[in-house]
């Protein structure tokens, strides 16, 4: 299962990586793997505010409707609207094209909180 | 000699069969499959012929109704609608009706819906005429019968609920909990103080969370604990004075009951909220425990799944709800109340002034109460006891079938229905979709898959009390054999079905690109 090192995790399935002063978040490879065909994604707009650990949005595949997790709060500043679209990009690119929302964060220092990359392969290792 | 030679037509796997469909020389399926003929259909729309009519009606005489229309309400003719004979028509739905699978057919083992056989004869009480030709406007004193029959309903209901009062008029479960909610509320706000907030356990239907947030409710999920139950501590962590209620199905969507039940609701009752039952798995306790001494407040019903009245096909159903008698001011409009030697219908809201209110339209779906209360009165107290005890034993008996094929995620005893996974089949890259998908080439209809969501790749197993053991052990030697596949021949499984009028579906291409519309001239595939 691909987890790039240089991005934070959550242990709900999410990634954060930092884009200057701002964070992009997407599912995880576990995660698509997981939902199998994702078939729907339903994202938040431009300007709304997320917290942390709290739902943004949703993600739905033949299997399951899951709820996605912010990692940070803040406001949303991109959304990544072409995946209404084409949900498929989450599973086939998870970590780049799949990307969902990017969020302005409020408390930047919450990113400090998120899994590392070693500490979210052993989440995945015990979840085995 | 009308047969000369003796011929007789082998009963046995045809040796011709070979050259049709894939999986048309296998052994009849334990459940009984076996290749027929059956019918392509294409749509209505590529059917018939222009002028074609099913019914020949006469030239209409007097005034026009289109001249007594305003001229920018009235639609032009319609190009290409579909123009058949009455016989095209029936084979159309008739040959459709071929391709489907019931509880009429078979085994039909899918959990948390409770799909067990409806008796005739309740249909058959449904379809007298003095009640299925009765007018919702008519005047009480015409429809005392039906009236009558509602009356007693509601009482059995209460009584089998444990409860004060019940509602007859939300016409499905989740309509119920909406209406359940709805009175949680309003008894809520009669206080005061309507709250913000309904805890909800991880294992809950996915109709839960959304009755609470139609009614204005944050929703906070709860999770369970490692035998699949709710704990109290869980509960008592989660609750406040903004919590205006729990919701709890009982026995759970893992199909365990919920033994703290007692000890969270006095938790939930402590900081003054309300407990809330989902009466989706009414069936394992019917007779046996009722909720309202289980310290439940609320709790609806599914006739549909309790009470054998028809299920699936969008409906008309029927999820009534009982309350305690602190709730029951709150309940919707219309009531039946005994009058004098007779009864009447309360609904005038000055007559309640707590109510919340009307839900749907004249009395609720009738029929679905008709149907209802002939099972309750056929089977009687000690039937509905017996109904709940053969729905847990049958489950049980799956259960034990199986063990040992599949992996148990929750090893705590359960009731009505049990929850696999696809643990042990994982190694040879079989998930639950493919055995699912190769149920149906035995015959049988695959229980619920991937619900509830604490367990991945969940099969979920509810086979109801209204199955032989005759039935059961030819699914569990199905269950089994598959079980065997995924070792001996696991392409095989990734292929099911191979029996099935129509194979594995694109069901990744049918959700991303739905084809909703017919246009002339479109192609399939």
């Amino acid at each position: 299962m691909n987890v790039p090192e240089d991005l934070a995790y959550t242990r709900e399935h999410e990634w954060a990586r930092r884009k200057g002063s701002r964070v992009v978040v997407g599912i995880t490879d576990f995660a698509q793997d997981q939902l199998g065909d994702v078939v729907y994604v339903e994202l938040p707009a431009v300007g709304d505010e997320v917290k942390r650990g709290e739902s943004f949005g949703v993600v739905e595949s033949t299997k399951a409707v899951s709820e996605l997790f912010a990692p940070v709060s803040g406001t949303v500043v991109e959304v990544n609207d072409p995946l209404v679209e084409a949900p498929e990009a989450v599973n086939e690119d998870p970590y780049e094209e799949g990307w969902m929302i990017v969020i302005e964060p409020s408390e930047p220092r919450q990113l400090e909180d998120l899994l590392t990359s070693a500490a979210y392969a052993g989440l995945l290792a015990e979840q085995d | 000699m009308s047969n000369p030679t003796g011929w007789k037509p082998s009963v046995g796997a045809s040796p011709s069969a070979a050259a049709g469909a894939a999986g048309a020389g296998e052994p009849p399926g334990l459940g009984g499959a076996a290749p027929g003929l059956a019918h392509e259909e294409p749509l209505l729309f590529e059917h018939g012929s222009r002028g074609r009519c099913g019914v020949s009606l006469p030239a209409p005489v007097g005034p026009a109704p289109a001249a007594e229309i305003p001229a920018a309400l009235l639609r032009g003719p319609i190009d290409g609608l579909p123009e058949l004979s009455e016989l095209e028509v029936v084979r159309h739905f008739t040959r459709l009706s071929t391709w489907n699978h019931g509880i009429d057919t078979g085994l039909y083992p899918l959990g948390s819906c409770t799909m067990k056989y409806n008796p005739r004869s309740s249909e058959a009480f449904a379809r007298l005429p003095g009640f299925a030709g009765l007018h919702p406007l008519a005047p009480a004193t015409h429809v005392q019968g039906a009236l009558e029959l509602m009356y007693r309903l509601e009482r059995a209901l209460s009584e089998i609920a444990g409860m004060s009062a019940t509602s007859l008029s939300p016409a499905a479960g989740a309509h119920g909990e909406l209406t359940g909610l709805m009175v949680i509320r309003a008894w809520h706000q009669s206080r005061g103080n309507p709250r913000r907030k309904v805890l909800i356990p991880d294992t809950a239907h996915g109709t839960n969370p959304a009755s609470a947030a139609l009614n204005g409710y944050t929703c906070v999920e709860l999770a369970s604990g490692p035998d699949g139950r709710l704990h109290p501590e869980t509960v008592a962590a989660a609750m406040d004075e903004d919590v205006a209620a729990i919701m709890v199905t009982n026995p759970n969507t893992l199909g365990i009951f919920e033994s703290h039940i007692a000890e969270i609701a006095a938790i939930v009752h402590g900081r003054g909220g309300l407990v809330y039952g989902d009466g989706a798995n009414m069936n394992a306790l019917l007779g046996v425990a009722r909720p309202g001494d289980l310290g439940f407040d609320v709790i609806q019903y599914n006739l549909h799944k309790t009470f054998a009245t028809p299920h699936g096909g969008g409906g008309p159903g029927a999820g009534p709800v009982a309350v305690t008698g602190a709730l029951a001011p709150f309940l919707p409009l219309p009531m039946v109340v005994e009058d004098g030697p007779g009864f009447r219908l309360v609904t005038d809201p000055a007559e309640r002034p707590g109510s919340v209110g009307k839900i749907h339209g004249f009395w609720g779906n009738f029929g679905m109460f008709v149907r209802a209360w002939a099972y309750l009165r056929e089977l009687g107290p000690e039937g509905l006891r017996a109904t709940a005890e053969l729905a847990v034993l049958n489950a049980a008996y799956v259960r034990a079938g199986l063990s040992g094929a599949y992996h148990l995620p929750y090893p705590t005893d359960s009731l009505h229905e049990v929850v696999f996974d696809d643990q042990a089949q994982k190694a040879a890259g079989i998930t639950t979709m493919d055995v699912a998908k190769r149920l149906i080439d035995h015959g049988f209809h695959p229980p619920t898959i991937y619900f509830p969501l604490v367990v991945h790749g969940a099969l979920m197993i509810e086979p109801t009390e209204t199955e032989s053991k005759e039935a059961l052990d030819a699914f569990i030697g199905a269950m089994r054999a598959i079980a065997d596949e995924a070792r001996t021949d696991p392409d095989r499984l990734r292929a099911a079905p191979l029996r099935a009028f129509r194979s594995r579906l694109d069901e990744t291409r049918a959700a991303r690109r739905p084809v909703l519309r017919w246009t002339p001239g479109m192609q399939a595939g």
